[in-house]
Parts: structure tokens; sequence; C-alpha cells
């Protein structure tokens, strides 16, 4: 995973509330077994004229001229509803994208986020001034808008930590697996049941 | 000792550490898996190099693409599909994991057949990559949904680092009336609180009117806790729970189980703990509900129309409205029973049980669908098409002009196969009215069964309880 300090980038702004992860990344567009290939399909019902075809629609953000290379998607209050298919974040991240800013996450899909490197920013995307690139510094958990306002938002220490680090989840656990396995060994003979 | 509530209990019995700033390494006692995500789980885990920590705990069905047309093989309507089931299959036996095979007779969608084969249970924690697992919570587990790559964490090292979500109780006090149901209490609560109302929260359902659904009706009502935001769904589980799992076939025996129901007696909300946040709602105000709009939370009771903006203003942009009502082909004001449809469709996690299927049934009886509605059931799991088919549900519906099929996820969501049409109008009992959710540009009315019943027989949006089921 790629660490995340800073980054200044364009924002694109797709502020709609309860954005699902069907729009994100819709079923038929995850037509193989593996994580990649997505972002072709990234907001496909949205982003192409018709189902099945790969013309652009112009009303669609994504295709603006002035959103081209965008890394931050600006979104609407329940960002990521729905499926909990991680499709939609790896679509979002190989399409280029590196963080969001949602008034708020699903919880499901904010997890996901941190866990490929997407930071999760919990600000109203309605309130920043988006009109250039902003930044976001996550040691410091700032969003600069582009008119040079700072605005602090709050994510957890443990996902903080991971994006900063671009850490493994399952590494860091791993290192505590004689811990777990001490636990487990205990929680058997209290609860022999949900041992099969 | 501090009053806890169940969530409380729960988490504590399970964290093997604090790792600070109120997240935990909870320990996970079951791990089911689909063929949709889960097999994507198992080959990155291969791959990494690693291998399933305890396989005996780690279940996997086929639903999600699989083919529910009578007599059907491997080959799927979903272009890959087949691809899906293959990967899944090898994974899983690799890994040693129990599977249950298109074959199999335990075969199902994975929240139908966890509790029939009491593979969940009272206080365990269950993990799915799949977000309806809330449903789970019914059984008084802890159960909730995740995404793959935590899948993986989970089937690695038999743990989950777990931000600790905050609680929130919905007290449901007096009776559902007749012919009302979890499903329209379900919507109920989404329209009246909104689809991000429980954000994030273990929400615990209590009450008289939720203590009195059996178990069936549980697993409806904490099935929409993911529409409604949260982190998951809890039901103290009580003296129905336990006559439900017992004797059921992963389900503790002998002194065992004796032992076990002791444990679970004490998994309930103890009096004065507190929630982070609490929610009453009369049931007496509970109607039967249909969806109008592309969100769970656009619904309305039977009977009302469709709601101006100003209504809802303070849940709905003026934009998400109209874009709804565009895609809906509706307009403010208009009535939604009576609307003509399409399609009928009873299936999904959400309303496939047998329960659902003989309630359904009650209505079509001697009944036929209206000529041009082209009417769908969809079991929940084989075991639930058998045990219909024992009573004769299959024959009701048949003769009611229904297609009776293999079980499995079906049209509850596009898959990239099988569909209902462009702006094709159809009652379902799923839980989910998202634009194309079932087929490209298909739009979905959500329901109870009672209603798609009664709705397939009259050709439009109808009231189930005129026929009285
Ligand atoms: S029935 Fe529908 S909602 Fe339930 S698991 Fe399958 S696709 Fe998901």
């Amino acid at each position: 995973m790629t660490p995340f300090t800073i980054l200044t980038a364009i924002a694109a702004p797709l502020i709609r509330d309860n954005i699902d992860t069907d729009a994100i990344i819709p079923s038929r567009e995850m037509k193989s077994i593996g994580k990649t290939g997505l972002a072709d399909g990234l907001f496909a019902g949205w982003r192409y004229t018709a189902i099945g075809s790969r013309e652009p629609d112009p009303s669609f953000i994504l295709n603006d001229p002035r959103y081209a290379g965008a890394q931050i998607l600006l979104a609407g209050a329940n960002v990521g509803c729905g499926s909990s298919r991680e499709h939609a974040v790896w679509a979002l991240a190989e399409y280029g994208f590196r963080a969001i800013v949602a008034a708020s996450f699903n919880p499901i899909f904010r997890g996901n986020c941190v866990r490929n490197g997407i930071v999760p920013v919990e600000i109203d995307a309605m309130l920043i001034d988006a009109d250039g690139p902003i930044t976001i510094d996550l040691p410091r958990q700032t969003l600069t808008s582009a008119s040079g306002r700072d605005i602090a938002f709050a994510i957890d220490a443990e996902a903080k930590a991971m994006l900063i680090g671009g850490l493994d989840a399952i590494d860091m656990t791993l290192t505590r697996a004689a811990e777990i396995a001490r636990f487990r060994e205990a929680d058997r003979n209290r609860r022999p049941w949900a041992y099969l | 000792m501090t009053p806890r509530t169940a969530f409380e209990k729960i988490w504590a019995d399970h964290l093997v550490a604090d790792l600070g700033d109120d997240t935990g390494l909870l320990l996970i006692d079951r791990i089911l898996l689909h063929e949709r995500t889960g097999g994507v789980a198992l080959n990155s885990l291969a791959e990494a190099g690693r291998t399933v920590a305890a396989p005996t705990q780690v279940f996997a069905t086929m639903d999600h693409v699989v083919d529910t047309r009578p007599g059907r093989t491997d080959t799927t309507m979903m272009p890959t599909g087949t691809r899906f089931i293959a990967a899944t299959r090898a994974a899983a036996h690799a890994a040693g994991l129990t599977l249950f095979d298109l074959d199999d007779p335990r075969q199902g969608i994975v929240h139908v057949i966890s509790p029939e084969l009491a593979i969940v249970l009272p206080g365990l924690t269950l993990v799915c990559p799949d977000s309806h697992t809330c449903s789970q919570g019914a059984l008084g587990a802890l159960a909730w949904g995740i995404g793959s790559t935590e899948a993986e964490h989970a089937l690695a090292t038999n743990t989950l680092r777990v931000g600790k979500p905050k609680t929130m109780r919905v007290t449901v006090t007096g009776r559902l009336g007749a012919g009302v149901t979890a499903k329209d209490l379900a919507l109920h609560l989404l329209d009246r609180f909104g689809s991000s109302g429980a954000k994030g929260h273990v929400v615990e359902y209590a009450g008289e009117a939720v203590r009195a659904l059996d178990i069936e009706a549980r697993l409806t009502l904490c099935n929409m806790a993911t529409e409604f935001s949260a982190f998951s769904a809890f039901i103290a589980p009580d003296e129905v729970t336990f006559d439900y799992l017992r004797g059921r076939a992963y389900a503790p025996e002998g002194a065992e189980w004796d032992r076990a129901v002791e444990n679970w007696r004490g998994l309930v909300t103890d009096a004065g703990a507190m929630f982070d946040a609490e929610l009453t709602v009369d049931a007496a105000d509970v109607a039967p509900m249909v969806s109008w709009g592309t969100s769970p939370q656009q619904a309305v009771p039977l009977g009302r129309p469709v709601p101006d903006h100003d209504a809802i203003a303070g849940r709905d942009t003026r934009e998400a409205y109209d874009r709804a009502l565009a895609y809906m082909g509706l307009k403010a004001g208009q009535a939604i029973e009576g609307l003509a449809i399409d399609a009928a469709f009873i299936g999904s996690c959400t309303n496939s049980r047998l329960s659902d299927l003989r309630r359904a049934a009650a209505i079509l009886k001697g009944r036929r669908v209206a000529d041009g509605v082209r009417a769908i059931c969809v079991p929940g799991s084989t075991m639930v098409k058998a045990a219909a088919e024992a009573e004769g549900l299959d024959r009701v519906f048949r003769n009611a002009g229904f297609e009776w099929r293999e079980s499995g996820c079906s049209m509850c969501f596009f898959a990239g196969g099988e569909s209902f049409g462009v702006q094709e109008r159809v009652i379902s009992s799923t839980n989910r009215n998202f634009e194309s959710r079932q087929g490209p540009g298909t739009r979905t009315h959500l329901a109870s069964p009672e209603t798609v019943a009664a709705s397939a027989v009259a050709g439009r949006i109808a009231d189930p309880r005129p026929i009285g089921a």
C-alpha cells in the first residue's frame, strides 16, 4: 500500500447523497475474479452514454476536462452505502483517487478505503472551495481549500497510522499471533460450543 | 458492576487486545463466504502465501451469481459467472473449508442458510464479505458485513481490528397490526429516520413488538439494518431463539447445549445500561409500506402518494428527489397504490424463508397473476425450497402463474446476466431499490411478500389486507 502523507490535487465534485457502491461499480462491470481491471467500469452507469457503451457522457463530472487527473473525490453524505463490495474502492483507487471528502461514510466502505490507501475525510463537501487544487495533510488532519482556508477533520488513530505507514493490517496483527492463540485456548474452555 | 448493553458483553468476551483509540482486536468465531467475493479473498490470501487459520469455522456457499432456473448447472447467465463458481470451489477445497456447493441440499443464500444450519449462534462474532450479514444479529450474535481485505484478515488471523461502534436501541412498543410485517417495520424506520438514521451504530431492536416476532421475521427486520447505515443489528436471544436453534445441524448438543443456553441467557442488556442513541416507535403507527424512489428511505405507507419535496426536504436534497422521481417515472403527489406493474419478485435474504412463502401463498391460493405480469419466486435456500414443496406451496405458486426457482440471490441484484427490463416496474420483496439494482433502468418498489403477491394478482400495486392473508 502506498503511504499517504500530504496530497495536493484537483477535487472532482460529485456531491450527491447516498452514492451507493452499485453506482460506483455496477455489478455487471465486475467481470473478473481479481482486484484489477475495474477503473474502466467506475461509475459506468453515469459516466457513459448507455449501458455497456464506453462513449463518455459529457454531462458527467469525471468527463469534464477541468477535472482530468482528479485524485480527490468530493461526495455527498452516506457515500459508499449499499453492497459491501470492495471492488468499489479498488475501482476508485485504480482510477487514481487517493482521498474522498464527504459529510459521512458508510462504515464498511470507510474501512475498505483505509485498507486500500484512500483517505476518508469526513467534512461536508459542500463547505469546501474546490475551485483549484486542494490539499489534504493527513499527519496534521487538515484539508486546505482552494482559497487557502484550513479545515480540520477527524480520523481514528488506527486508520491514520495504517494510511501514513502504508501498513498491512494482517502483518500488524500477525505480530500478535501468540497472544491470539492464548486467548483462543482460554476461550475454548469458556465457550466450547463456539469451536467447531 | 456497571450495567452493560448486550453488545458490550459480547465485545468484552471477544476482546483479545485493546489497540487504543476505541479500537479492539476482536476474536472472530465464524466466517462466511460466497462465490461473489469469497473466491477473491481466498485467492488473494493464497497469493500472499497465507493460510486459513481455522478452516472448520469457515463456511462458503454459492448464491450470488448461480443460475436459479430449474435444471441449473455451473453455467451462469452472468457472462463470467462460471469463473467465480469455479474459483471459489477450488479455493474452498484447497483451504479445507466447508462448502455448500450447487448440488448440496444445504446450499442457499448465505444469510438464510447460516441460521437454518445454526452456524450462527447467540453471542458469536460472525463476519461475511456481504453487507446483509447484519441479518444474523437476529439470533443474538454480533454479525456484520466486511470488505474482502478484512475477510482475508479474519481468515488469516481469526481476528479483526475493529473500531468500537456506537450503540443505539430501537424500541418498538405495542404490537404490529394484522397484515403488517417486519418488512413494513424496517421500511417504516427508514422512512421515518432516513437511510443514515443508524449511522455506524450497533442497533439493538427491542420492545414488545420485536419480542413477538418469530426468528424469520426478526431476520427480516435485522436484514435491512444495513439500509439504515447501521454497523450491525442485534436482538437479544430468548426462548424463541433457543427453540429455533435446538437440534439444528451445527448447534451444540447435550450438556454443551445446556451450558451454552445458560451463557446465552446472559446476553441481554442490563437494566439501566446506556445507549449512545435511543429511538422509540409505536407499532400501531406502522402500516404496510412500499418504496417509491431509489433509496430505501423513499418509502410510504400503501395508500399514501409520493410525498412533496417539502415534506422530506430535511432528508433528500431537491436534486436527489427529482432524480429519483425521474428514474421511477413518477410525479409528486402521485398515488403509489394502483400503479401498474410489469413484474413481481419474491426472494432474497430479506424475505424468502418458509414463513414468507407461506404468507404469500395464502394470498395466491386459488388466484392468478394478472395478464402481462411476470412473477418469480426464488426460495432462499434449497432447504426452504424442499420444505415448501413438502407442503405443496410450489403448486400454489405455479398454479397462480409464478415461476418456481432454485435457490439463490437471483434477481435481487443484477449481476450482468438475467434482469428485469428497462423502465419495467417491479414489486419486490428484496431490500434495495437503487438505480439499476434489478436490471439496467429497472424500477424497483420494495414491499413485503404479501404485498408483492397481492400486487401480482391485481396487476398493480395493491394492499394485501383486503384479501386477508
Ligand atoms: S439476496 Fe440480495 S441482498 Fe441478499 S445476499 Fe443476495 S444479493 Fe445480497
